[in-house]
C-alpha cells in the first residue's frame, strides 16, 4: 500500500507515493536527494536527523513520511540564501564548531529553533536547548560558542533571523 | 532501522479513529506524538500491523479552563503544554513537568495523551495525574487516574479506546517536580512530584514500581505536622522497585526518600 | 606574493563550507546505478552452535535477490581476520576468523547470513524471515573465571582462554625497589569497556565490474589503504585490482581502523549478485558490533620512600579481547609499557594477559593504551600521596622527569624526546586558582560537603611510528607516511597524504604548511586523501595521533624535494650556480640579488616546457616517504574540580582545566578543538559510559543511545585550555600529535577529583563509571 504525501521542502513543493513505514528522514534522503539530514540512531536521542517541520525543530527520524503530509518543511540545504551562509551556518564555521561534521546540520537546525524562541540565550538556555544533539567530537564547548555568536550576528541584524518557511496546512 | 510494513490511515475525529481501531483489530496502535512508539518499531520491538493516525484530530489539541478544572486535550505537545499562559497560572507543576520532557525536538511532537496510554513507568504526567486525581476521558468514558494505571505499560484502556483528554484540577500552590536524571535529557531515574493543594500535601514517585506511586504515607506525615525531612522517610515505604541500569533497587528507595523531602522544601521556597 | 605566516595561525577550516550546509559526501549519501542492498543476520547469543538455517521464507520474498550463509562465501573469500603482532610478540591462542560463522557463532551480533534485495526495506524484512535453529552454549564474561581450569571456553575447539600471556619484566626487575621501600600501596584498576559510536556508523559500497575485474569500495574508513591490503588479499585480487575510497568519515575514534566482516562481505556480495551491493550501518549493529574499547583490569603495586620518592611499579593487565584477537587489538599492551608516565622509576615489571570472551573484539580507541597507562599511573601515584599525606603536587613535582633529562630513556627503553613536565603543571595551577581551591576544599568539608581536585600529570607517545619499531608489530608493514606533492604548470599545487582525515581538519592544516613552505598563496595548494587511486602507492591511515608528526613531516620533505628540484631549475634559468640560488617567500633569487629572481610559479611553469638543465626531466612533483627516528611525547597538567552530592552520590564537575603541550601548532584553532573533545570522551569514560553485557548470557543490555549514555552539552563542564610549548627535536617541524591527548588525560584528573572529595570518608579508589548509584553505596558503607 502506497500513499500520497505533498509537501514543500525548502521551498519547493514535492509529491511523491510512498509506503506508509517510509520514515520522513528516508524520504528526504533517498527520495529527494537531501543527504544533509543524517541518521545517528535508531532512539530519537542524537538529533542528527533534525529538521523544521512548519518552523518547529524535530526529528525526522522519528516520524513518518505520510505524517508530512501538507506540511512546510526546512532542512539544513534550505539554510544558505543565495550562496549566502546563514549566520549560525557561518557562526560554526567562525567558531570551530564542528570537526567530523556528521551532527552538524541538526545541531544547525536545532540551533535555528532554539534562537527563533529565544533570541538572546544564556550558555545555560543554549546548553539546554541542544539537549536533543549529541556530538562526538567537539565536546560541545565550540558549538555553545558558535549558538552566542550567531545570537549576536542574528540580534544585529535582525533581518539574518532565520527564515522559516510559513506553515502549511 | 526500518519498521515492519503496517497499514496507515489518518483520523479526523474520535469517532473515527475508534471505528477504525475497530476495523484493524488488536493489533492497530495509535500514532500521536510517536516518540516513544517509532523508535520501538525501528527497533522491531514493535510490529503493530496498523497504525491510526489521530494527529488531524484538531480538537484534541487544546488546553480549557473549565471552573476549577483544567482540560488538557490528549494531543496536546508538551511544548504547548510548557508554554501555555493558563496551565503557568493554573497548575505549574503541570508546565514546569512538560518542560523537562526529553528535549525540544521530542517536546515539538510528544503528547499528554500519548504518555498517559503508553503508561511507561518512567512517564512524568502519570505521576502527576494519580496524585491530583486527574481524569483521563476516552471516547467511552471517564477513567480516574487512580484506575487507569494497572501495570507496566498497560492500562484500563479497550482496543478501540482513544484518549481524548486528561482532566486535572487546578492546583497553583507550592509545587515542585524533581527529576533526577545522569543527562538531561533521559527518562527519570526517580521522579517526584510534590503539590500542596487544599491545605494538604500530595506526593507522587515516578518510576519506583510499574506504575506510578502515591506516597500517602508521606502526605498523612505531612498532615499530622512532621517536617518534611522526617515525612520523606516514608517515601519509600512498601516500595520494591526493580533495579535497572542507572540504579538499585535500594538507590531509587534512598532517592525516593531524598528527592521527596527536595520536592517539598523546594516547593516552599527553601533549597 | 604570500609572505604571511600560516603555520601558527587561525585558519578557518576548508571542509567546512560543504559540511556545514549539508553537502557533505558520507558513505550513505550515495548509491550506485542498480544496488542492491544488503542486511545481515545476526547471532542473538553471545555463543551457540548453529545448528540450520532455514531461509525458504526468506528467499521468496518480495525484492530478495538473493540469500546466503557461510558455504557462499567459502570459495569467495580467503585466509582469516588479520591480527597484527602490535606490543605482544607471542600469541597462545588467536582463533581463526571468517567474516561470517558457520557452525558456532561466540559473541552477539556475529553474522550468520546476509540478505540481498532491491530496496533497504525489502532487504531488513528478508533478514527477519530467516530462520536460525541455535543451540545456547555456556557464554565467558568474566576474565578472571575465564582463566580458571575447566573454565567454559570462548570457543569450542581452543585449547582454553588465554589469547596471550607474555611478560615484558618480570617482578625480579623491581625487587631492589621494593626492598627498599616505606610504604606500598597495590590497587586493582578497572578500564570500562566502552563503545567509540562515531556519530557515523560504518558503511560499505562494493562495485565489483567483472568485465574488467575491478572492485571499487566506498567505505567510512580512518586507513583506506590497510582496508585494499586486506580485501583485496581476502578476495584473492591483486591490490591493483581495488580501489578503496574513503569519502567525508563522520568520526572513527580508532573504531574505523581495522577490517570488518561487512568489509570482505559486501564486496564478495558484489561479485556473486554482479551488482553494486550498500550496506549502512544503524546505530544498534553499531554499539553491537563496531570493535569496543578499553575493556580491562589491572593489578598494580607500587613502592614508595617516606619522602614521596617513587620506586618501583609492578603491573599484570587483564585484556578482554573479546571473541576474537582485534586487527590491532594487542596496540592496548602499550599501557604496560606506558604505565610509569611522567615520573622516573628505578624498576617497573609488566606483564599482560589477553582473555578470549564472548564479548565483540576490543580494539584500539581513541588513546588505545595510554589513557589507561595515564589513569593508572596517575590513580597510583595519588594513592601513595593519600597514604603518605603529601600533597598531589608535590609528589608528582618530586618524581618528574626533568627537563635537563631529555632525551629520557625510561624504563621499558622508549626514548622521551622532550619535555618541560612542571611548566605545564605551574600553568595549570596558576589557571585553576589551586591554592583559593584549596581554601575552599577547608571550608566546604568542614560544611560535611565533598569536594575534590584532581590532576592528571600526563604523557604519551604518539606519531607512530619508526620502523624498526614498527615493522615487526604490523608483521611486515612499517608505519611510516608517505606524500606526494604535484605542482600544475601554472603553480598550482596538489598533496597527497596517506593519511585520512575523519574531523582532524588535513584539508586545510596541511596546505597552512605547504603555503608557507614554497611561499605560495593558501589558496593555490590542495590536499587529497582518501582515494588509493591517487597519490602514492601506499598509505597508513589516521589513527595514534600520527597524522601531522608524521605525514606532515611526509608532506613537508615531499615539498622540500620540490624546492630542490625548482633551485635546479631556476639556477639554470637565471644562470647561477645552485648553490647560490636561496629560496625565500615563494621566490629563487640569486644570493646577494634579491632582484636577480623567478618566482615558484615562474619555475612550476617553466619546468614543464624545454630548455631545461641536461639530464632534468619535465614537471615539478615530488614523493616521499617519512620514517620518523623516534615517536613523538606530548604532555600536559589536567586538573578536574567535582563536588559530590552527600545525599544522592551525584558528582559535578564544576571546572575542568588543561594545559597542554604538542609542541609547534599548526594551527591553534584546530588543536584546541581535538583537547575539547578528547577531555569530553574521557569525562564520559569516567561517569557516564560503559558497556554492559549481562554477566551469564552476554546479552548486550547498553544497546541503544538510550542506555549507552552519551552525555549531551547539559553534563559537561566549563572547560579552560591553556598550553606550553616544547617543540619536538624528533621532526624539523617540532610537531607533535594531538588528537588523543584530551582523552589520554582526562579520565585519571575525574576520578582523582572525586577520590579526593571522597577521601574524608576514607575512600580510596573509585572506579569508572563513576555513577551516583555506585558512590552513594561507598559512602553509604564507608559511614558506617
Amino acid at each position: 500500500m502506497k500513499l500520497k504525501v505533498a509537501t514543500t521542502v525548502n521551498g519547493r513543493r514535492h509529491e511523491h507515493e510512498v509506503e506508509p513505514r517510509l520514515l520522513l528522514v528516508h524520504y528526504l534522503r533517498d527520495n529527494l536527494g537531501l543527504t544533509g539530514t543524517h541518521i545517528g540512531c535508531d532512539t530519537s536521542q542524537c538529533g542528527a536527523c533534525t529538521i523544521l517541520v512548519d518552523g518547529k525543530a524535530v526529528k525526522s527520524c522519528t516520524m513518518f513520511a505520510v505524517q508530512a503530509e501538507g506540511r512546510s518543511l526546512q532542512t539544513i540545504e534550505g539554510m544558505a540564501k543565495d550562496g549566502e551562509l546563514h549566520p549560525i551556518q557561518q557562526a560554526f564555521w567562525d567558531e570551530h564548531g564542528l570537526q567530523c561534521g556528521y551532527c552538524t546540520p541538526g545541531f544547525i537546525m536545532a540551533a535555528a529553533y532554539l534562537l527563533e524562541q529565544n533570541a538572546n540565550p544564556t550558555e545555560d538556555e543554549i546548553r539546554k536547548g541542544l539537549e536533543g544533539n549529541l556530538c562526538r567530537c567537539t565536546g560541545y564547548v565550540n558549538i555553545v560558542k558558535a549558538v552566542q555568536t550567531a545570537a549576536k550576528t542574528m540580534s544585529a541584524t535582525p533581518a539574518k533571523k532565520a527564515t522559516v518557511t510559513a506553515g502549511g496546512n | 532501522m526500518i519498521p515492519a510494513a503496517f497499514e496507515y490511515a489518518r483520523a479526523s475525529s474520535v469517532e473515527e479513529a475508534s471505528k477504525l481501531l475497530s476495523k484493524f483489530g488488536e493489533d492497530a496502535k495509535v500514532l500521536a506524538g510517536g516518540h516513544s512508539l517509532i523508535p520501538l518499531m525501528r527497533l522491531r520491538l514493535a510490529q503493530p500491523a496498523a497504525l491510526v493516525d489521530i494527529n488531524g484530530i484538531k480538537e484534541l489539541d487544546h488546553i480549557k479552563e473549565d471552573g476549577q478544572k483544567l482540560r488538557i486535550g490528549a494531543l496536546t505537545r508538551h511544548v504547548t503544554i510548557h508554554n501555555s499562559p493558563v496551565v503557568k497560572e493554573k497548575l505549574p507543576l503541570l508546565a514546569e513537568i512538560a518542560s523537562e520532557v526529553g528535549d525540544n525536538q521530542v517536546r515539538n511532537m510528544g503528547t499528554m495523551g500519548g504518555v498517559i496510554a503508553h503508561a511507561d513507568a518512567a512517564g512524568d504526567y502519570p505521576t502527576l495525574a494519580l496524585i491530583l486525581d486527574a481524569e483521563i476521558v476516552t471516547n467511552k468514558r471517564t477513567i480516574p487516574a487512580r484506575d487507569f494505571f494497572k501495570d507496566l505499560f498497560t492500562t484500563a484502556l479497550g482496543p478501540d479506546e482513544v484518549v481524548t483528554e486528561v482532566v486535572f484540577p487546578v492546583a497553583n500552590g507550592p509545587h515542585k517536580y524533581v527529576k533526577f536524571r545522569r543527562r538531561l535529557f533521559d527518562w527519570a531515574i526517580v521522579g517526584v512530584a510534590a503539590q500542596k493543594m487544599n491545605g494538604g500535601w500530595r506526593i507522587g514517585l515516578t518510576n519506583v514500581g510499574p506504575t506510578p506511586v502515591r506516597a500517602k504515607a508521606v502526605e498523612e506525615a505531612l498532615h499530622q505536622g512532621a517536617k518534611p525531612e522526617e515525612a520523606a522517610q516514608h517515601a519509600s515505604d512498601g516500595l520494591d522497585p526493580a533495579g535497572d541500569l542507572r540504579a538499585s533497587p535500594e538507590y531509587k528507595k534512598h532517592l525516593a526518600r531524598v528527592l521527596t523531602k527536595r520536592a517539598i522544601n523546594q516547593a516552599e521556597g527553601r533549597q | 606574493m604570500a609572505v604571511t605566516q600560516l603555520v601558527g595561525s587561525k585558519i578557518h577550516r576548508r571542509e567546512d563550507p560543504r559540511l556545514i550546509t549539508g553537502h557533505g559526501h558520507y558513505v550513505d549519501d550515495f548509491t550506485r546505478q542498480g544496488t542492491a542492498f544488503a542486511a545481515f543476520v545476526r547471532s542473538p547469543y553471545a555463543h551457540a552452535r548453529v545448528k540450520s538455517i532455514d531461509i525458504t521464507d526468506a528467499s521468496k520474498a518480495p525484492g530478495v535477490v538473493g540469500v546466503y550463509t557461510a558455504r557462499d562465501f567459502k570459495g569467495l573469500l580467503a585466509g582469516t581476520h588479520p591480527a597484527a603482532p602490535a606490543f605482544v610478540a607471542e600469541k597462545k591462542y588467536v582463533p581463526e576468523r571468517f567474516p561470517i560463522a558457520e557452525k558456532e557463532v561466540t559473541y552477539q551480533g556475529e553474522i550468520v547470513a546476509a540478505v540481498l534485495a532491491e530496496n533497504k526495506s525489502q532487504a531488513a524484512d528478508a533478514a527477519n524471515m530467516i530462520q536460525v535453529d541455535y543451540e545456547d552454549l555456556p557464554a565467558v564474561m568474566d576474565l578472571e573465571k575465564a582463566l580458571e581450569k575447566g573454565s567454559p571456553k570462548a570457543h569450542l575447539d581452543g585449547p582454553d582462554n588465554v589469547c596471550w600471556d607474555f611478560t615484558y619484566t618480570g617482578p625480579e626487575i623491581t625487587e631492589a625497589a621494593f626492598k627498599e621501600a616505606d610504604v606500598v600501596v597495590t590497587q586493582r584498576v578497572l578500564q570500562n569497556r566502552l563503545a567509540p559510536v562515531p556519530m557515523e556508523p560504518r558503511g560499505v559500497i562494493a562495485d565489483y565490474e567483472g568485465f574488467d575485474q575491478k572492485l571499487t569500495i566506498w567505505m567510512s574508513s580512518q586507513n583506506p589503504h590497510f582496508i585494499r591490503l586486506f580485501v583485496s588479499g581476502a578476495l584473492g585480487l591483486k591490490e591493483s585490482q581495488v580501489r578503496v575510497i574513503s569519502p567525508d568519515v563522520g568520526g572513527g575514534f580508532g573504531s574505523k581502523i581495522s577490517p570488518y566482516p561487512e568489509d570482505y562481505l559486501v564486496p564478495a556480495l558484489s561479485k556473486i549478485s554482479e551488482r553494486p551491493v550498500k550496506w549502512t550501518e544503524t546505530r544498534s549493529e553499531s554499539i553491537q558490533n563496531a570493535t569496543h574499547g578499553r575493556g580491562q583490569f589491572y593489578d598494580c603495586e607500587v613502592a614508595a620512600k617516606k619522602d614521596g620518592t617513587l620506586l618501583g611499579m609492578r603491573v599484570v593487565q587483564y585484556v578482554d579481547v573479546g571473541a576474537y584477537h582485534g586487527t590491532f587489538g594487542a596496540f592496548q599492551p602499550v599501557a604496560c609499557l606506558m604505565a610509569g608516565g611522567a615520573y622516573k622509576w628505578k624498576g617497573i615489571s609488566a606483564r599482560t594477559i589477553g582473555v578470549l570472551t564472548n564479548r565483540v573484539p576490543t580494539d584500539p580507541y581513541r588513546g588505545a593504551g595510554r589513557p589507561e597507562a595515564t589513569h593508572l599511573v596517575e590513580r597510583m601515584v595519588d594513592l601513595v600521596a593519600l597514604e603518605l599525606k603529601m600533597d598531589p603536587v608535590e609528589i608528582r613535582r618530586k618524581n618528574f622527569i626533568q627537563p635537563k633529562d631529555f632525551p629520557f630513556t625510561q624504563n621499558f627503553g622508549l626514548v622521551v624526546d622532550s619535555g618541560d613536565y612542571d611548566k605545564a603543571l605551574d600553568k595549570a595551577l596558576d589557571l585553576v586558582g589551586y591554592k583559593d581551591l584549596v581554601k575552599k576544599q577547608a571550608e566546604l568539608r568542614k560544611q560535611g560537603r565533598y569536594m575534590g581536585i584532581g590532576f592528571s600529570t600526563w604523557i604519551e607517545l604518539c606519531g607512530f611510528g619508526p620502523s624498526a619499531a614498527t615493522a615487526p608489530a604490523t608483521g611486515g608493514i612499517a608505519l611510516v607516511e608517505s606524500a606526494q606533492v604535484r605542482v600544475t604548470p601554472t603553480g598550482s599545487v596538489i598533496v597527497y597524504t596517506g593519511t585520512h582525515s575523519h574531523g582532524q581538519g588535513h584539508e586545510t592544516t596541511f596546505p597552512q604548511i605547504v603555503a608557507d613552505q614554497l611561499g605560495v598563496p593558501y589558496e593555490s595548494v590542495e590536499l587529497r586523501h582518501g582515494d588509493t587511486a591517487e597519490g602514492t602507492a601506499f598509505g597508513y591511515g589516521t589513527y595514534g595521533s600520527r597524522s601531522l608528526a608524521v605525514g606532515g613531516v611526509a608532506i613537508s620533505r615531499a615539498t622540500g624535494k620540490v624546492i630542490d628540484k625548482g633551485k635546479k631549475l631556476a639556477a639554470h634559468m637565471l644562470e647561477a650556480a645552485e648553490e647560490d640560488v636561496v629560496f625565500e617567500h615563494g621566490s629563487f633569487h640569486v644570493k646577494g640579488s634579491p632582484d636577480k629572481a623567478k618566482a615558484f610559479g615562474e619555475v612550476a611553469f617553466a619546468s614543464y616546457g624545454m630548455n631545461l638543465p641536461e639530464g632534468m626531466e619535465q614537471g615539478l612533483e615530488a614523493v616521499a616517504y617519512f620514517d620518523p627516528p623516534n615517536l613523538v611525547w606530548p604532555f600536559g597538567t589536567h586538573i578536574a574540580v567535582v563536588e559530590i552530592d552527600a545525599e544522592t552520590g551525584s558528582p559535578l564537575l564544576t571546572k575542568y582545566v588543561a594545559v597542554d603541550d604538542c609542541g609547534n601548532i599548526i594551527n591553534p584553532m584546530i588543536v584546541d578543538g581535538q583537547i575539547h573533545g578528547g577531555i569530553v570522551q574521557a569525562i564520559a569514560q569516567a561517569l557516564y559510559e560503559e558497556v554492559v553485557y549481562d554477566d551469564e548470557t552476554g546479552q548486550l543490555r547498553t544497546g541503544t543511545m538510550i542506555d549507552y549514555m552519551l552525555p549531551s552539552a547539559n553534563e559537561i563542564p566549563p572547560i579552560l585550555l591553556d598550553k606550553t610549548i616544547t617543540p619536538s627535536p624528533t621532526n624539523e617541524l617540532g610537531v607533535k600529535g594531538i588528537g588523543e591527548a584530551g582523552t589520554i588525560a582526562a579520565s585519571a584528573a575525574v576520578i582523582n577529583a572525586i577520590c579526593d572529595a571522597l577521601s574524608p570518608l576514607g575512600i580510596k579508589h573509585v572506579d569508572m563509571p563513576a555513577t551516583p548509584d555506585k558512590l552513594w553505596k561507598m559512602m553509604k558503607e564507608a559511614g558506617k
